[in-house]
């Protein structure tokens, strides 16, 4: 077991901003030597994190964007047999040697690296379900052989490794077990005033409380079939301070309702909601205990 | 009382297994914890929970039996002895380990209630891990001496606030169903195979070929991976079922949104399945087709979704012309219907949107559970369901997928 004066320790960089769960689990997953997968709603930062990571722990990343065609092998190396196919046709490059033709992946690149990198695999869920059970093993050995060639790549030291999931697919079993796991909440309204502030330095923030005090008071809707998210935030204050609302406007009314809800279904409940005079909180005490510590 | 962390996360239905609690104490040795509550409950739920869905029980479990310990870390408390030197602690003994693999249920319960009596004591003290804030070393938004910019005002809160807060409620998944969550259940609805025309390049083989060929390139073509599975609904509508609108509609639009299924056909029914089938919910019988006659369409292939709460008069289900809806009037014995339809097909679940507790209080529901594997119309339910339609079939035939 490593000496803890071995350890890389994450504490976060100027850039990011990053709760305190999170660099524990990133220090989890250091220590530990095991992958750290981050679950989240979209536009929560995920794919960022690992940059910063990266950055952080002044260490090269490598990514590996997952499509839903993307197969294990692909992450490890492909041998291009085609292009020595067309060689050995042609006469052109030295087909007798297969190693021109194997091209890591970006595993595979990690692997070989002299130095540790992060390797980051961008949104594994996009990929088959039984993907992730393919670079299973790889991932626990850090190794892998080249069939062709029979050469082995092995890390020389461990990649941190960091797995992001929209969660469009469920997981394999054996899979988590061998991860770290972190769920990226969706931001608290003191966090999502920074988030906003980045996006609309100049908005008023008296209005700025209406508009999230309603935006959570959507969210928390039960019935509510698609939760609003933080980059429809975005676009609805943009379209408020476009037309020049003011606040007073807010009060028992959510103008544009159309940029925070894209359900027909949502939509018209809320039609209904406010038709029958049914009241809206203007106040952060009206929204319940969460929202007033 | 680290096991009682184990076992009560057990209890509850999380998933965690000698694997996830050996990376805990792994973290725990490494000294990951800090010495603090707050650190130990991020680290125990970064390396014990693998699911959002958990992250709720896990707050109620820690809730529960670190109750009362915030507040006195500095006390001669059983864990922050531990806290401040983790390595005396045995982490599992053999004894333990071999307990844990093997959870006895008696074992389980005895500890369960062991936990209950202790926690009962635990609570005349009362409420002292109110008023605790001040203890994390996290300024709000402010510059920690490490460095770390944290925002928010939710991390100057207390392990123990943290965990009774239960933030994380909706991402349960035995109560709550939403579409995106269903859609995620139905996934699994699949069957693979390759069928029909040959149009996709199989470059491996065509790689093969051409060397056989000497060198003169031969394309190989083999039919695309496609989904196999064909979905038969039948749904309960009206009477008792209208409670229900909610979630069956969730269920509906996922289903009718899932594209990935080969073939997906629905039918209605109220309270039970007799002669005729209503083709819309509005059970129009000039719409309506014999219920012989789906039987005879769908070949045993079609996996059969039944979705119903399956409370009716015994009378609808026992006796002929049992239905209640004399438009329907049908002969044939409502629980006839429903042992051909198992008969016929391979696969067939029944989806109950009641509580469970309340199945085995209604009759009808009783008998139809001998029938049909009965599933809760939750997503664990869907996903259990699912797995039942698709999965591995339990079988002493030796026969394992069909």
């Amino acid at each position: 077991m490593a000496e803890e004066s071995d350890f890389y320790r994450f504490t976060g960089t100027e850039g990011y901003i990053v709760s305190r769960p999170l660099v524990e689990a990133v220090n989890c997953a250091i220590a530990l030597e095991r992958p750290l997968l981050v679950k989240g709603e979209p536009g929560t930062g995920k794919t960022l994190l690992a940059h910063h990571i990266a950055e952080g722990l002044g260490l090269r990343m490598e990514s590996w964007h997952i499509k839903s065609t993307s197969k294990a092998m692909e992450g490890l190396y492909v041998y291009d047999t085609l292009q020595r196919l067309n060689d050995a046709r042609f006469g052109e490059g030295d087909v007798s040697d297969i190693r021109s033709y194997i091209k890591l992946g970006p595993v595979g690149r990690v692997f070989s690296a002299p130095k540790r990198q992060v390797l980051l695999i961008d949104e594994v869920d996009k990929a088959d379900l039984e993907f992730p059970n393919d670079i299973l093993r790889e991932l626990d050995e850090m190794r892998f052989t080249v069939m062709e060639t029979g050469d082995e790549v092995a890390a020389k030291e461990r990649p941190l490794v960091i797995i992001t999931s929209n969660n469009e697919k469920e997981l394999p079993d054996a899979f988590l077990r061998r991860c770290v796991f972190h769920f990226i909440e969706f931001p608290e309204p003191d966090m999502m005033r920074k988030i906003v502030e980045v996006h609309h330095p100049n908005v008023d923030t008296t209005l700025l409380d209406q508009v999230l005090i309603k935006f959570y008071w959507l969210r928390g809707q039960p019935d509510l079939r698609k939760k609003p998210s933080t980059s429809e935030l975005i676009d609805w204050i943009a379209a408020l301070l476009r037309s020049g609302v003011s606040e007073e406007k807010l009060e028992n009314h959510i103008p544009f309702l159309g940029s925070l809800l894209k359900n027909e279904q949502d939509t018209s409940a809320l039609a209904d909601f406010e038709e029958r005079g049914g009241g809206m909180p203007s106040n952060w005490s009206d929204l319940g205990p969460r929202y007033n510590q | 009382m680290f096991l009682d962390l184990f076992y009560g996360l057990r209890d509850e239905g999380v998933p965690v297994a000698v694997q996830e609690w050996q990376m805990f104490m792994t973290s725990l040795e490494k000294g990951l914890h800090d010495s603090n509550l707050l650190a130990f409950y991020n680290v125990a739920k970064a390396t014990l929970i693998k699911s959002e869905a958990y992250y709720d029980a896990f707050d109620r479990v820690f809730a529960r039996i670190f109750h009362g310990v915030e507040g006195e870390l500095s006390a001669n408390d059983q864990l922050s002895e531990w806290l401040s030197d983790p390595k005396t602690f045995d982490g599992l003994t053999d004894d333990q380990r071999k307990m844990i693999e093997e959870l006895d249920a008696d074992e389980l319960m005895r500890r369960y209630l062991e936990t209950l009596e202790e926690q009962d004591e635990r609570h005349d003290g009362g409420g002292r891990w109110v008023g605790t804030g001040g203890h994390s070393p996290f300024g709000n938004g402010g510059q920690h001496p490490t460095g770390i910019r944290v925002g928010g005002h939710s991390q100057n809160r207390s392990a123990m606030k943290v965990a009774e807060d239960r933030r994380f409620q909706e991402y349960r998944t035995d109560s709550t169903l939403d579409i995106r969550n269903v859609r995620l259940a139905l996934k699994r609805l699949r069957h693979l195979t390759r069928e029909g025309p040959g149009d996709e390049l199989d470059l491996d083989e065509t790689v093969e070929e051409t060397c056989r060929n000497a060198g003169e390139i031969e394309f190989v073509y083999r039919s695309e991976r496609r989904n196999n599975v064909r979905l038969l609904l039948l749904m309960d509508v009206g009477g008792t079922m209208e409670p229900y609108y909610e979630p069956v509609s969730r269920l509906l639009t996922a289903l009718h949104e899932e594209r990935q299924l080969r073939d997906f056909k629905s039918y209605y029914f109220h309270n039970c399945v007799y002669d005729r089938l209503g083709t819309t919910a509005d059970l129009y019988i000039k719409d309506a087709i014999p219920t012989g006659d789906i039987l005879r369409r769908f070949d045993e292939r079609w996996k059969v979704l039944i979705v119903g709460d399956a409370a009716m008069h015994p009378g609808e289900l026992m006796n002929p012309r049992g239905n209640i809806n004399p438009r329907f009037e049908s002969e044939t014995r409502g629980i006839d219907w429903l042992m051909r339809i198992r008969e016929h097909f391979n696969r067939v679940v029944w989806l109950n949107p009641d509580p469970q507790s309340d199945w085995d209080r209604t009759r009808t529901a009783k008998a139809i559970r001998e029938i049909f594997p009965m599933y809760s119309l939750s997503l664990d339910g869907i996903k259990g369901a699912v797995t039942s339609l698709v999965g591995a079939r339990p079988s002493a035939a030796g026969i394992t997928r069909h």
